[in-house]
């Protein structure tokens, strides 16, 4: 009992004021229609087959990006786990580093690369391949989330990888176990706290993004959050983008669920 | 060879990671607006952005709000992780909750919920909103980063500084708030990249009439942005890269100091 309780009530009245109220204001509209009357017709809205379509390919793009990102980033943790850019903050410090040219330029900078005339169908022509379409297809948006969102998934694998005790691993090798056992059984197992931290915030943001697929979609492919966010920009239905975020955060609760049943440090790996 | 190997995948990582950065850079000194083409060398750019009231303002508001916001959220924080050291371990888990859940919700949802907010109350959108969401948001980055230092060692260290004679403010002075600071220093630095890097939730609390850089972006991607806003987040990029070594060096240096003062 060193400090007093109520220092943290500035946080809790922010809590109240900065959370809790605005999601209960989206509940609010999300459970009205325009009379003011309460309804489900803005929830169940989820089901007409624009919404659902919507939905399901910004499921299918999430989960691609997120298993790319895994993939890209387990095996750079591990790297930088045992090299000496793995120490000092440097890791943190390159990862950091591009998010001071705003993430809109530089989503937009793949579109000089991709585009017919860009960099990479130059590469792809220089070796003899015919020229591709890579501009506005669902590739270039999973590869605007994958670049994007890359440096939340190594940042939490890295922090719990950079944890484990060295002589927990000699011991396994101590006793036998082959270098593919000791990943299998040791190393993955001791990860799972920042995988699960990782897989989340690539998850969530690249399931409601409307900002990438934009820019790289050329406004051809509707993800749900673009959906949403043509509702209050576009067509004024608060209504009915309150309802469609109400249904998205679903995603969210289900995520910070599985956070909280494997991450037991309250969520310290997520930076 | 397994060294070769792993010093080539962070090179193709990094190579990922920065291509994109390389090119805009590249792009903000070329003569033609075009995006494919790089005509010649040019500084044309750089004098548009200095003569553009339109920039510099939004420039301003960035950095201002980004400043002000993580100076509020390092404050309220700190002072949140030292309160809640104090209470029972269920109250705790309870607000971390709570505090992840503008780090884990998704920017879209947050943001049109403080508009919604907003709209409700009537309180009119501009720079005050503007920096209430951004402290809004950066508040659990504090709490997570200062979390972990405040622990039964700095606990202990504090008793033993009153035990010693020292009064409460003097202990927490000058034994506590040493051991947090790294914690509460990258708070801030965290803070403070992420409300410069923010958009969606700027993009919902601002009102007409007030533009951050990246609202100023987004404005103008139908259009063709202009290679004078390339020019700015170079020159950004460049500052920050600068400032980021220049810790960093410190840092390290720090680290070797205090290793040698443990050996001693």
């Amino acid at each position: 009992m060193i400090y007093k309780k109520r220092y943290a009530s500035p946080f809790i009245i922010w809590i109240i004021v900065g959370t809790v109220i605005p999601l209960a204001s989206i509940a609010y509209y999300g459970f009205m229609d325009r009379t003011g009357s309460f309804t489900f017709t803005n929830i169940l809205a989820m089901f007409q087959p624009n919404h659902l379509q919507a939905l399901g390919l910004s499921l299918l793009f999430a989960i691609t990006s997120t298993v790319i990102c895994l993939v890209l980033a387990f095996p750079m943790a591990m790297i930088l786990r045992e090299s000496k850019f793995g120490k000092q903050g440097f890791m943190i410090f390159v990862i950091i580093l591009p998010m001071w040219m705003n993430f809109l330029l530089r989503t937009m900078a793949w579109q000089v690369l991709l585009e017919r005339q860009g960099v990479i169908n130059s590469i792809i022509t220089a070796i003899g391949l015919p020229r591709q379409e890579l501009m506005n297809t669902p590739g270039a948006i999973v590869l605007g989330m994958v670049y994007d969102f890359l440096p939340f998934m190594i940042l939490p694998i890295y922090n719990t990888v950079s944890k484990i005790d060295k002589n927990i691993i000699e011991a396994a090798y101590d006793l036998g176990a082959s270098k593919i056992r000791t990943f299998k059984d040791i190393i993955v197992p001791m990860t799972v706290p920042g995988i699960v931290s990782g897989v989340t915030m690539v998850f969530i943001p690249s399931l409601t993004t409307f900002v990438i697929s934009n820019m790289l979609g050329g406004g051809k492919i509707n993800l749900i959050g673009n959906i949403i966010e043509q509702e209050f920009t576009v067509n004024s239905n608060w209504y009915l983008g309150s309802g469609l975020s109400l249904v998205m955060m679903i995603f969210i609760i289900i995520s910070m669920l599985l956070l909280q049943k494997f991450d037991k440090t309250g969520g310290e790996n997520l930076i | 060879m397994k060294k070769t190997l792993a010093n080539i995948y962070i090179l193709i990582i990094m190579l990922f990671l920065y291509l994109p950065i390389i090119a805009l850079i590249v792009l903000s000194f070329n003569e033609s607006k075009s995006m494919a083409v790089f005509t010649r060398f040019s500084l044309k750019w750089y004098e548009e952005l200095f003569q553009s009231e339109l920039m510099m303002r939004a420039l301003i508001n960035t950095f201002s709000i980004a400043i002000i916001s993580a100076l509020i959220a390092t404050v309220v924080g700190t002072l949140a992780v030292l309160g809640m050291n104090s209470m029972r371990t269920k109250s705790q888990n309870a607000l971390m909750a709570f505090n992840n859940i503008p780090l884990l919700n998704a920017d879209i949802v947050t943001g049109i919920a403080l508009m919604l907010f907003m709209l409700i109350l009537k309180i009119p959108r501009g720079y005050g909103t503007i920096l209430f969401s951004h402290a809004t948001f950066c508040i659990p980055y504090v709490i997570l980063s200062v979390k972990p230092r405040v622990n039964k060692r700095t606990d202990k260290l504090y008793e033993a500084a009153l035990d010693l004679g020292a009064t409460g403010k003097y202990a927490f002075r000058k034994v506590v708030l040493p051991e947090l600071w790294p914690g509460i220093m990258s708070g801030f630095m965290l803070s403070f990249t992420m409300s410069v890097d923010d958009f969606i939730i700027t993009y919902f609390t601002r009102g007409a009439g007030i533009n951050t850089i990246a609202t100023l972006i987004y404005s103008q991607v139908k259009v063709g942005i202009r290679p004078s806003l390339f020019a700015l987040s170079t020159i950004i990029f460049i500052v920050a890269l600068v400032v980021l070594v220049i810790i960093n060096i410190r840092q390290s240096k720090a680290d070797k100091d205090n290793k040698m003062a443990f050996n001693l």
